[in-house]
C-alpha cells in the first residue's frame, strides 16, 4: 500500500512499515557511499564521533552526478547497497532507521534491521534523472574531499521507495521473486 | 593511400560521444524500453517500467544524465590499417576527449586511479581502451559507457568440452540469478563463448553493444540467445528485482574459435542503460 512518511523517522513509523509497502518520503535524508562508510567505520574504530548523528535517520546510498547550475544536484539514482553491508550493522546499531539503495543485503545486515525495528528500502535502480526532481536540496556536511562521495544532507519531497527489508525481516526480493517465477 | 587523421579529431569525438551516450539510448534500446511494459504482468514491475521511460524523457528534456553512474568509459577503435594519426599519441587523444566529455557533460566523476588506495583522478580518466587494426582508412569509435553495478555481477567461467551448450546455458543463468536486483534489471546480457580467458570476457562485453533487436546469424547462437532470454525471463526477479517477467530486454551472444581443451564463457551483464554510441571518421 502507498504511505507517506516524514524523515526522520520515529521508532514507530519504522516498525509500521511492510514489506511491499511504496512508500513517499519527505524531510531530510543522508547520502553515504562506499568511502564515506570505510571512513566513518574506521572513525567509530578509533572511538571517534560520526559527522552524522545516526539516530532515526535514513541514508541513502548514492553519489550524485555533478548539479547544472540553478539545480539542487544531478541524476541521483541508488547504488548497490551489499557493499555496504560491512558497515551497516554497526550503524544500525547507533539508531540508524533506514537504509535506502538497491539489491540484496547480507543475513547480517538483516538481523540488525531487526534487531533495531529499522527499514532497508530500495529506490528504482536507473531512475537517477526522475528521482533528482525528488531532491530539492543538497548540502555538502562532510568528507567533502571524497567528491561524489561525500556526506550530504539532502531535503527531499515525495521520494518514491519501495519496502523491501520490514522491521520483522520479511524480504521483497525473495517473496516478489518465488511469486513470478515459472519452472 | 595513406590518410591523415588528427588526434584533436579523436578527442572531439570521444568528447562529444561520452556525452551523447550518457544523455540517449541508443534507437534500439529506447524503443525496446517504451514498449517492454506492456509485457510485464506484474503491477509493480510495471509501474518501475514506467518510470523508467519517463527517467528517459527527463533526461532528455532536462538535460540530466540518464544515470548517475556515468560510468567508466569503454572505448572500442577500429583503426584502418591505411590511418596515420597527426598530433598528441592516440591514447593520450582519447583520454583527453573523456576528461573534456565528463567535465562539459556534467557526468560522474568514478574513476579511482589506484584500485587498493583509490583516489578519484577526478576527470573520470583512464578510459579502457580496446584497439582493433582492421583494413582501410578510417577510424570506428564505439563509446560504451559501462557502470558498475552491473559489471560487478558479471563473471567468467571456464567450462570443460564436456560441459557443452548445457553448460554455457547454466552459467548463464547462474550469473543472472545471482545478480538479481543488483544489476538494475531489466538487464542486458552479453555473451562471449570460446577463445581464451580473456577473449571471452571482451566477446561479451563487445556483444553489449550489438543491436538488441538483431539476433545472431549463427542459426543455434540464434536459438541459444531466445532459449536464454525466455529462461531469464521465468527466473522471476522482474524489474528491479521486485517480481515479474521481464528480467532482460535481449542475450547477445557471440563465439570465437577455442582450444581443444577449452570452453571459456564470460557474461557481461548491463542494466537497462546499456549505453554506447558509435561514430566513423
Amino acid at each position: 500500500m502507498d504511505k507517506y512518511i516524514k524523515a526522520p523517522i520515529s521508532n514507530e513509523e519504522a516498525k509500521s512499515l511492510r514489506s511491499g509497502d511504496y512508500v513517499y518520503i519527505t524531510g531530510k535524508i543522508y547520502t553515504a557511499r562506499d568511502a564515506a562508510h570505510k571512513r566513518m567505520y574506521e572513525a567509530l574504530e578509533r572511538g571517534e564521533s560520526l559527522p552524522i548523528d545516526m539516530k532515526n535517520n535514513i541514508i541513502y546510498y548514492m553519489g550524485p552526478s555533478p548539479a547544472r547550475e540553478g539545480r539542487a544536484i544531478g541524476s541521483a539514482g541508488p547504488t548497490t547497497s551489499s557493499r555496504m553491508d560491512k558497515y551497516a550493522p554497526s550503524l544500525l546499531d547507533l539508531g540508524l532507521k533506514g537504509m535506502i539503495g538497491k539489491g540484496k543485503r547480507l543475513n547480517t545486515v538483516k538481523e540488525a534491521i531487526v534487531r533495531n525495528g529499522a527499514v532497508y528500502f530500495a529506490a528504482v535502480g536507473g531512475a537517477g534523472a526522475l528521482l533528482s526532481k525528488c531532491i530539492i536540496k543538497s548540502t555538502v556536511i562532510a568528507y567533502e574531499d571524497l567528491g561524489t562521495e561525500a556526506i550530504r544532507e539532502l531535503e527531499v519531497v515525495d521520494f518514491p521507495v519501495i519496502v523491501v527489508i520490514d522491521s520483522e525481516g520479511n524480504n521483497l526480493y525473495e517473496t516478489a521473486i518465488e511469486k513470478y517465477k515459472v519452472e | 593511400m595513406i590518410r591523415k587523421i588528427s588526434a584533436d579529431e579523436i578527442t572531439k569525438n570521444v568528447k562529444e560521444m561520452c556525452i551523447e551516450a550518457n544523455y540517449t539510448l541508443s534507437s534500439d534500446m529506447d524503443e525496446t524500453m517504451r514498449n517492454i511494459g506492456k509485457k510485464e504482468s506484474s503491477p509493480l514491475g510495471k509501474q518501475i517500467l514506467a518510470q523508467l521511460t519517463e527517467n528517459l524523457d527527463i533526461a532528455q528534456n532536462d538535460n540530466i544524465p540518464i544515470c548517475q553512474d556515468t560510468g567508466m568509459a569503454i572505448i572500442f577503435l577500429k583503426i584502418g590499417q591505411d590511418v596515420h594519426i597527426e598530433g598528441a599519441g592516440i591514447e593520450d587523444a582519447v583520454n583527453e576527449g573523456v576528461r573534456q566529455g565528463y567535465k562539459e557533460g556534467y557526468l560522474r566523476k568514478s574513476v579511482v586511479g589506484d584500485p587498493i588506495y583509490r583516489e578519484n583522478t577526478k576527470d573520470n580518466t583512464p578510459a579502457v581502451i580496446h584497439y582493433e587494426i582492421v583494413p582501410g582508412d578510417k577510424i570506428e569509435i564505439t563509446v560504451a559507457p559501462k557502470g558498475f553495478g552491473s559489471e560487478n555481477m558479471s563473471r567468467v567461467f571456464m567450462l570443460k568440452p564436456s560441459d557443452g551448450i548445457e553448460g554455457v546455458k547454466e552459467a548463464v543463468l547462474t550469473a543472472v540469478k545471482d545478480a538479481g536486483p543488483n544489476a538494475c534489471p531489466p538487464m542486458v546480457v552479453g555473451v562471449g563463448i570460446g577463445g581464451s580467458f580473456e577473449k571471452c570476457a571482451l566477446m561479451a562485453k563487445k556483444a553489449l553493444t550489438r543491436n538488441i533487436k538483431t539476433r545472431s546469424e549463427i542459426p543455434y547462437v540464434r536459438e541459444l540467445e531466445n532459449e536464454l532470454l525466455e529462461k531469464i525471463n521465468n527466473s522471476g526477479i522482474g524489474p528491479g528485482g521486485l517480481g515479474g517477467n521481464i528480467t532482460a530486454l535481449a542475450v547477445n551472444v557471440d563465439t570465437y574459435p577455442t582450444h581443444i581443451a577449452g570452453l571459456p564463457v564470460g557474461i557481461n551483464i548491463c542494466c537497462h542503460v546499456n549505453r554506447h554510441s558509435v561514430r566513423t571518421i
